[in-house]
Formats: structure tokens, sequence, C-alpha cells
């Protein structure tokens, strides 16, 4: 799907986003964890945690697991990777990747 | 009680063999300060048989630890000096004679006569008489509110003169002077320090390093007058004394300390035709004899080759040569001593190595100077740039260990020396030792002169942590300013002997938690981007920002939510609540010592109420609410806050609670205030930031209502004041704590928690309780009663001064945080949405909420995590 078909949704400026954690965006009524990662640059995914149900995960730390940009669940810590959703430990609780764009300070949000 | 009958009632008594012996020695010591407790701890240890040992000490007390004297103005008490372990004499079969000085020898006679008449004989008599401080010959010196700075009754006089003092003047600006200046700045006192030299510390360090060392002296606040020459004193005017200089200036004072050098005190000697060295000093022999071979001379007071040595290492060195000597140990030979010192003054890191002054001819010099930082450093090399001769340190001396080694074991110098002390750059790492170009006969501690050699031994024998190198060896047991290289060491023969231990934090930072801390405290990092581009890699991650993010807490206490802090935080810090199963946190306001006001307590129900929160009494002796929304905290918290709260840290890995039974205040059991302390403790350790959670229990009374024994610190009423137990714990695997003083007063035993505490967070891996902490530690309790109590690594003040920062910046960070609108705002469920969490469903129980359970949950909730 090329980007000109998407539905974007402008959710915050990127100053909203302290450098290095994530927020929740409301998106469609679907919430999305929406992350700044210095140099490695904005990713969305799901906020639910599978695992527990929770709409948390803009509240888990962000870091690197070897190749992977990962959020850890402030729940049961366990990772996501930001660039697929896939749950490192255990996929069958993996999230949906979302599409994020920054244009000009604005971030947008499309819904994958 | 043994029966009749019984084994060992069958063994007949008689005269122990091997006990007694015809060859006694009567061996007769003058002199217990540290050289001569040094050499009595030696020669118990080589139990010479027949030894009857005599000690004279002039001072009303038993050896204390003059190296750390300035401490007795920073709240040391003498016993804490005291370097004598309790029983020592008795147990060693000693004699001790205390107040009792040595006026005359009869050499002939072999006997020594005290100034009270008393005559002892000998066969082999140890001069350990140290040195007496110079007093520059000056007209007036002999006035009122003159003193020395030698002995604890120096000192005394010193504290009673500063109490009626305004202003305090320190003639001599060398190490001993800067030391002294510091003890008068702790009396409160205007302090000056008057130098005949160009500058401070003139032994040791060169001009410019002396500039450097000499603004940083002056920004603590201590004045400093070089180049005067004090001719008289005379009264003063605005002050007792009025110091006249050569030059015609003046300074008022209203009191002074000469500590303008030390003379050996070696009257004895020249009383009895000893031969003495060219300036001073009893001469010895590489064995320590003096010019009687019966006579024995160790420390300040002897001269070896016409060199006496004003540090205690070599005097050390020689007191273990002489107690070898008189064993029969004919090899035991002193070689000299290198003169290069490290030491921190008035937080002031300063280090000299062999030629500072670059004096070798022909030899070159790199220099570094950081006047923002007040950083100087300059190393000396050889005529053919290949060796290292000398260096000096100020401001920064995080070098030391690696160049003292160079120089003392003529190392090959790597081809840009200059990196040796220019700042590392682009994360290039400096040029290092390497352990493998010492030779194994490299003295790596020189505190217990243990050598690579040995080191590497004990690796071969199985120890592969610091610890265990530590306990099998004592390198770096005692100052531990080796421990690096220590470590260096001990790693590099792992590697070699294809062990491999990894205690490394995560794969972001190749160091476990403790090397983390120091890497932290000593480069002075305040933030994660410094410390991933200087120590690490990749982004970080949920292991090791938390672990940065509690290291510089303990460290440097900013507010855990200032900028780029935030980001390192585990939720729970980051929303400074309990995250629980739904996504809602937990509220616990402070109530220290479990003390709560009727009117408190209502406010808190209000504020439950108010938010439907649920409320649980927790086992902290405090109340905990319930499910609280992430958007509800600021409000909640601005209620709890105008109603006296604070933030109970119950998020942080921090002091949690300090619990206490009611005491003597209402307990008829009671002994002493129980509640009282308890307040007045969680009041002073609140917001520590710790490798783990961190309990308090006090209790009353011998009857342990607090269960304080089952605390990370507890602490319990005798009759004759608190005793204190640490490293206990409840939860998953109880352990006691165990008693590690007894009857202490509180400013002692504030003390000792704060080193504890400190010693903790410095030490501990991450999220290591306290009760495992203690199980892994080498040594064990014996290791940190020594390192708490007797100071063993000398840190003991340094552990203080840390604590006394943090509890000193202490803040309410819910206070903080919601005056400051920009980390207020981040308290939202949606950053483009004002509602609420629809997905926090709560259902009814027993009167109060709880989360509903999947089951009781709208089915719309479950479809979307679906879609």
């Amino acid at each position: 799907m090329s980007s000109e078909e998407l539905n974007w949704t402008a959710v915050c400026k990127l100053g909203d986003i302290l450098p290095g954690t994530g927020v929740c965006a409301l998106v469609d009524e679907r919430h999305v964890a929406v992350f700044r990662i210095g140099d490695a640059g904005v990713h969305a995914i799901d906020n639910i945690d599978p695992r527990s149900g929770a709409s948390v995960l803009s509240r888990g730390l962000v870091g690197n697991l070897g190749e992977h940009i990962v959020v850890a669940s402030p729940l049961y810590k366990n990772h996501f990777d930001l660039r697929t959703g896939e749950c490192l430990e255990a996929p069958e609780h993996s999230v949906r990747a979302h599409h994020v764009r920054v244009c000009g300070d604005e971030v947008w949000v499309a819904l994958a | 009680m043994l029966e009749p009958g019984s084994p060992r009632a069958q063994v007949s008594p008689g005269p122990t063999r091997g006990r007694m012996s015809d060859t006694s020695m009567k061996i007769v010591l003058v002199g217990h300060g540290m050289v001569g407790h040094k050499f009595l701890e030696e020669l118990r240890q080589l139990q010479i048989p027949g030894a009857e040992v005599t000690v004279l000490c002039e001072e009303p007390r038993v050896a204390y630890d003059r190296v750390h004297l300035s401490e007795f103005f920073a709240g040391k008490t003498a016993e804490d000096l005291s370097l004598v372990a309790p029983g020592f004499f008795a147990e060693a079969g000693f004699t001790l004679r205390l107040g009792s000085r040595a006026a005359a020898i009869d050499r002939r006679a072999r006997t020594v006569t005290t100034q009270d008449g008393v005559t002892l004989p000998y066969d082999k008599l140890v001069l350990a008489t140290g040195s007496y401080p110079f007093v520059p010959p000056v007209k007036g010196s002999e006035r009122d509110q003159c003193f020395v700075y030698r002995t604890i009754e120096d000192l005394e006089a010193m504290k009673a003169a500063g109490a009626i003092s305004r202003k305090g003047v320190v003639v001599g600006g060398g190490l001993l002077g800067l030391e002294c200046a510091k003890a008068l700045r702790d009396l409160g006192l205007e302090t000056h320090v008057v130098e005949f030299a160009p500058r401070l510390m003139a032994v040791q360090v060169d001009d410019e390093g002396g500039r450097i060392l000499r603004s940083k002296i002056e920004a603590l606040g201590v004045q400093v007058h070089t180049e005067r020459n004090t001719v008289e004193i005379t009264d003063g005017r605005s002050a007792r004394h009025r110091m006249v200089f050569a030059d015609g200036t003046h300074l008022e004072t209203d009191m002074i300390v000469f500590s303008a050098g030390i003379r050996p005190r070696d009257e004895l000697a020249r009383q009895n035709a000893l031969a003495v060295g060219a300036r001073g000093g009893i001469a010895i022999d590489d064995h320590c004899r003096t010019s009687d071979a019966a006579i024995l001379a160790i420390g300040e007071c002897a001269a070896w080759r016409d060199q006496t040595f004003g540090l205690v290492a070599p005097g050390y060195e020689m007191a273990r040569i002489a107690a070898r000597q008189l064993a029969g140990d004919a090899q035991a030979a002193f070689g000299g001593a290198d003169m290069s010192t490290k030491l921190k003054l008035m937080g002031v890191d300063v280090a000299s190595i062999g030629d500072a002054h670059g004096r070798t001819p022909g030899c070159r010099s790199f220099r570094y100077a950081d006047e923002c930082k007040q950083v100087y450093k300059k190393i000396v090399v050889s005529a053919d740039g290949k060796h290292l001769l000398g260096a000096v340190l100020v401001g920064n001396a995080d070098e030391y260990g690696t160049l003292l080694q160079m120089a003392l074991n003529s190392i090959a110098l790597p081809a840009d020396p200059e990196f040796l002390i220019l700042p590392a750059s682009d994360g290039k790492a400096k040029p290092g030792l390497g352990a493998d170009a010492l030779p194994d006969s490299a003295q790596i501690c020189s505190c217990n002169n243990v050598s690579k050699g040995q080191i590497c031994a004990a690796v071969g024998e199985g120890a592969t942590t610091i610890g265990e190198i530590k306990a099998c060896t004592k390198a770096g047991a005692t100052c531990g300013g080796c421990v690096p290289l220590v470590t260096q060491v001990m790693k590099a023969e792992m590697a070699r002997l294809g062990l491999s231990v990894n205690n490394h934090l995560c794969e972001h930072f190749p160091y476990s938690r403790q090397e983390l801390y120091h890497l932290i405290r000593v480069g002075e990092i305040r933030s994660f981007e410094d410390l991933l581009a200087r120590h690490g890699q990749g982004l970080g991650c949920d292991i090791c920002k938390p672990t940065a993010a509690s290291i510089f807490a303990s460290c440097w206490n900013d507010f855990v939510l200032k900028g780029e802090l935030a980001s390192l935080q585990d939720s729970n810090d980051y929303f400074l609540g309990n995250i629980q199963k739904d996504g809602t946190y937990s509220v616990v306001p402070r109530m220290p010592g479990g003390e709560v006001t009727p009117e408190g307590l209502i406010a808190v129900g209000q504020v439950a109420k108010k938010y439907g929160l649920y409320t649980k009494i927790t086992g902290g002796q405090r109340v905990d609410l319930f499910g609280a929304r992430v958007e509800q905290l600021p409000a909640i918290w601005e209620e709890l806050i105008a109603a006296g709260f604070e933030s109970g840290h119950a998020y942080g890995k921090s002091l949690r609670t300090v619990k206490s039974c009611v005491g003597s205040t209402w307990c008829r059991y009671g002994v002493d205030d129980s509640v009282g302390l308890a307040i007045e403790l969680e009041n002073r350790y609140k917001g520590l930031r710790a490798p783990h959670k961190i309990k308090f229990g006090v209790s009353g009374c011998t009857r342990e209502c607090a269960e304080a024994q089952g605390k990370d610190v507890g602490i319990i009423a005798t009759e004759r004041g608190w005793n204190l137990y640490v490293c206990g714990n409840g939860g998953m695997k109880p352990r006691h704590a165990e008693l590690i003083a007894s009857d202490l007063d509180k400013a002692a035993l504030v003390r000792l928690i704060d080193r504890f505490l400190m010693f903790y967070v410095r030490t501990a891996d991450r999220l290591q309780r306290t009760s495992t902490w203690r199980d892994n530690l080498e040594g064990g309790l014996d290791y940190l009663k020594a390192v708490l109590i007797d100071d063993s690594l000398g840190i003991g003040d340094e552990l203080e001064r840390q604590m006394q920062h943090v509890v000193d910046t202490y803040q309410c960070e819910w206070k903080t945080a919601i005056t400051d609108p920009a980390v207020r705002k981040r308290f939202r469920t949606f950053v483009n949405d004002p509602r609420a969490d629809q997905r926090i469903v709560f259902v009814e129980e027993r009167g109060q909420i709880r989360p509903a359970r999947a089951e009781e949950r709208p089915a719309i909730e479950n479809a979307e995590v679906e879609a």
C-alpha cells in the first residue's frame, strides 16, 4: 500500500513526545503508541499489551535488543519490536505496527 | 561438665609442650603510633617464641589513624580513629604502658628508663618515636591560641580555640597544612593558609599545578597567601593576633596552627651516641638496625641512606622488616620507597609521581591544562621519550594508577604519550597500561605489599572476583586505591587462563552495576547520552536505563523527571505511582514511622472517596490508594500535598518505610522512643534511590514488635542506646538481619546507617536487596563491619558526605512534578484526546472498586484487541 492511499491523522507535535519515550494517541478510536527515538526516528504500534489487555505500551522503556528497536511492556517486561510489532519473547502476543511520519513538526499516524 | 570415664577425662593434665621456651627475648617498643602498631601486628602474626613485648606510649591513648586525623573535626571521635582492635593487647599478651615516655637508654645495661622512673630491660629495642611538628622560629609563636597539628590532644585544643575564634590561619601550604585548613574550615572559621613558597604543595606539584590547586582551594572558601614569611606575631587590633610578614604586610587572626613540616624525633639516638642521618633521623641499615645492633628504628624517626620518610607506607614496610628481623629473617630488607602520592584535599584530587618537577637531565614534559574544569596534568618523560619519569595531576587523578605503574616498572611508553593525560574523545579509549605489560614483581597494592605475581597466583588458585582476591591476598583491602588496577590484573590473568566471567549489565554496557556506578561518580556523568557515548553502545534498554537513572539519582539527586532523565525511568518512576495490572496506578502518601494525625487520615480518606479509589493498609504502616488513572494523578497529589503529605516513594527502588512500634511514649515495656527515631530516620533517608527498595524497622524494646530484624535496616532500643541490625528481609526468602553494632547513641547510629546505605548503593548489583548483597559479599559480616565501623577502605567520610548530599537535596517529587507545567502535561491518557481510557473498567467488591475481570468487561474491548 503506498502512503497516498493511507488515512493519515495528525496526532501531536513532535515536541509533545519527550525523546526516548512514547505517548498514546487515539486514531479512529484505536489506542496507538507513538515513540520518538533519537536518530532511529518515530514509530507506532498498538498501545494495548495483549498479555494484560491494558493500554500501556506507550509507557514502556524503549531501546534496542540487538537489531531490534524495542519497547518493554511496563507490566510484564516483554519486548515489542517497534518496526514490526513482534513480541520477541512470545510471538503469539505480537501487536500491529502502524505507519507514522513527521511533517514539519507534526506527527502523523496511519493505521496499518 | 565431663562425666567420669568420658574420653576427655582420661587426658592427663600437664604442661603444654612447645609453650615454654628457654630462650626468652625481651622486646621493648618505644612509640605506639601507626608504624609502632603495625610492628606489633606483624610481631603478633609471626608469634616469635619466648618474645616478651612491652610498649611505651607517650600519648594517653593507643595508636590512632593520623592519616585521617582531620576527620576528627568532621565528627570522628578518638575511638573512631583508633587502630587497635579491642582486646588486642590482652590477646597478643603484650604489655602496654600508656602515658609513659622513654626518657633514657642505657645501651650497655640494655635498659630503657621512662620519665616516671621505671626501668625496663631489653634484648631488642625498637624505636618508633615518629616525628614532631616543626615550628618556624617566629617571635610570638609561643603565644596562646597558637597550635601545632599532630596529636588528638592538639586537635582537642584547636577545637576548643575554634569555638571562641572567628578567623584561623594555617602556616604551611603543604600536604598537612591543607589538611589542617580543611579542619579549620570544618570548625566554621574564616580560614587562611600562609605559605613561604610561591605555591601550594611545593614539593609535590609544579607552578601551573599549584595555580590550579590554589584556585580550587580558594573556590572552597580558603584564602591562600603565598610568598609570605612570617617574622613576628603580636597583638592584633581586630583579632587576637597580628601576623607580621617580611614584606611589611600583615594578617590578623584569632588562632594560628603551624604545619610547616615535620622533623624526626631522634633525641634518644643523639643522647646515646647512635648514628644519625645527615639531615636528622636515626640512621638505619637495610634491616632497620641502628648503629647498635640491639636497637632498631622504624617509621618517621628513622633515616635510611640519609633519607627520612613522612609517609605511612614506607613506615609500614619498615615495621614489617623489623618484625621479621626479630623473628630471625635476615633476608627482609628495606629498599627505599616511592614517594608518589595521591590524595584528596577538601575534595580536590592531587597526585604526584616520581620526578614531578622534571629535574632529570634531558627530560621533556607534556602538559594539559583545562582552566574551565580546573584540571591540570603533566607527565615527564625520559630524554629518549621511552619512559615515564614523573607526573603531576591536579583536579582529576584518574590516571594515577596507570602512570604510577608505568613509572615504577619502566614500561615502554606508547608512541603518543600525550594521550595518557588528554581527555578521551570520540569514544576512543585511552591507551591503557595493559596489565600484561607489568612484570610479575610489580607492586600493585602498596598498602599491603602485594605484587602482580601474587594476584595472578590467587587467580590460578580460583579467585575470580575482586572480593576473593582481596580476601586471599589483601590487595586493595586497605585504602582501595589500587582496586581498579587489581581488577585489571585479575581480568587479564583470567583471560590468559581462559576463564571468563561476564557480569555485564546488558548488551549496551560491558560493566557491572558497581563499575557503572564508579564510572558515573568519578566521571561526573549526569546524562545517559553522555554515559552511552563514553562507556556504552546502542540505544540502551529497560535494564540499563533505570539502572543509570538510579545511579544518577544516588549520586547527583536531580529531580527524576528532569529533562532526559525522565526517559530513563520505569513506568512507575515516570508516573510516580505503582502501575497495576489494568494500567491504573496506586498512590501512597508518606506517613513517616506510620504516624498519622486524624486530620491526615481524614484527608486521605476524602481524596480516596472523591476519586473513587480502593483503599488498603500496607505492611509498611501506611495507606495505599488504588485505581488512579494517569490523568488523575496530579490532581490527587495536589490535594494530598495541600493536606501536608509528601510522596511515599512506593513506586521507586528507594527507601520505602520505617516501621515502628509505639515505643516508650505509650508502651509500658518501651525502653526508648521508637516512633520518634523512626520518623527522624524516615525523613532523613526518604527519596534515596538504591539498587532495590529499602525498608527499616525500629522497635522500642527487645520484644521487637516492629519486626526490625526482618528489615534491611533494623534498630532495637536497649537500656544504653540502640542496637543496629542490617540486611534482613521478609518476602520470598526471609533472612534475619545481623547485629553490627550495639548501644549506639543517635549520632553514631545515623553515621553508621549513612555508611551502610551508601556502601550498599555503591556496590550492589541491580535489583539486589541488601540480604542477597550481604550473602554475596566477600568477607561477609566481618568485612562489612570493617568497612563500616573500622573504615578499613578509608571511604567512611566519603560515604557520609555522599549521603548528606542526598539528604540535603531531597525534594518531594510530586510537589516538583505538579508545579512544573511541562512535566504535568505528560500525565494524560491520550496525547490528542482529553478523554479518559474507556478500557479501564471497575466492578464493586466489598464496598470498594476492583479491576473488572476479562469475563466482566464489555465485549467490545476484547474485540478491539483482535481488530
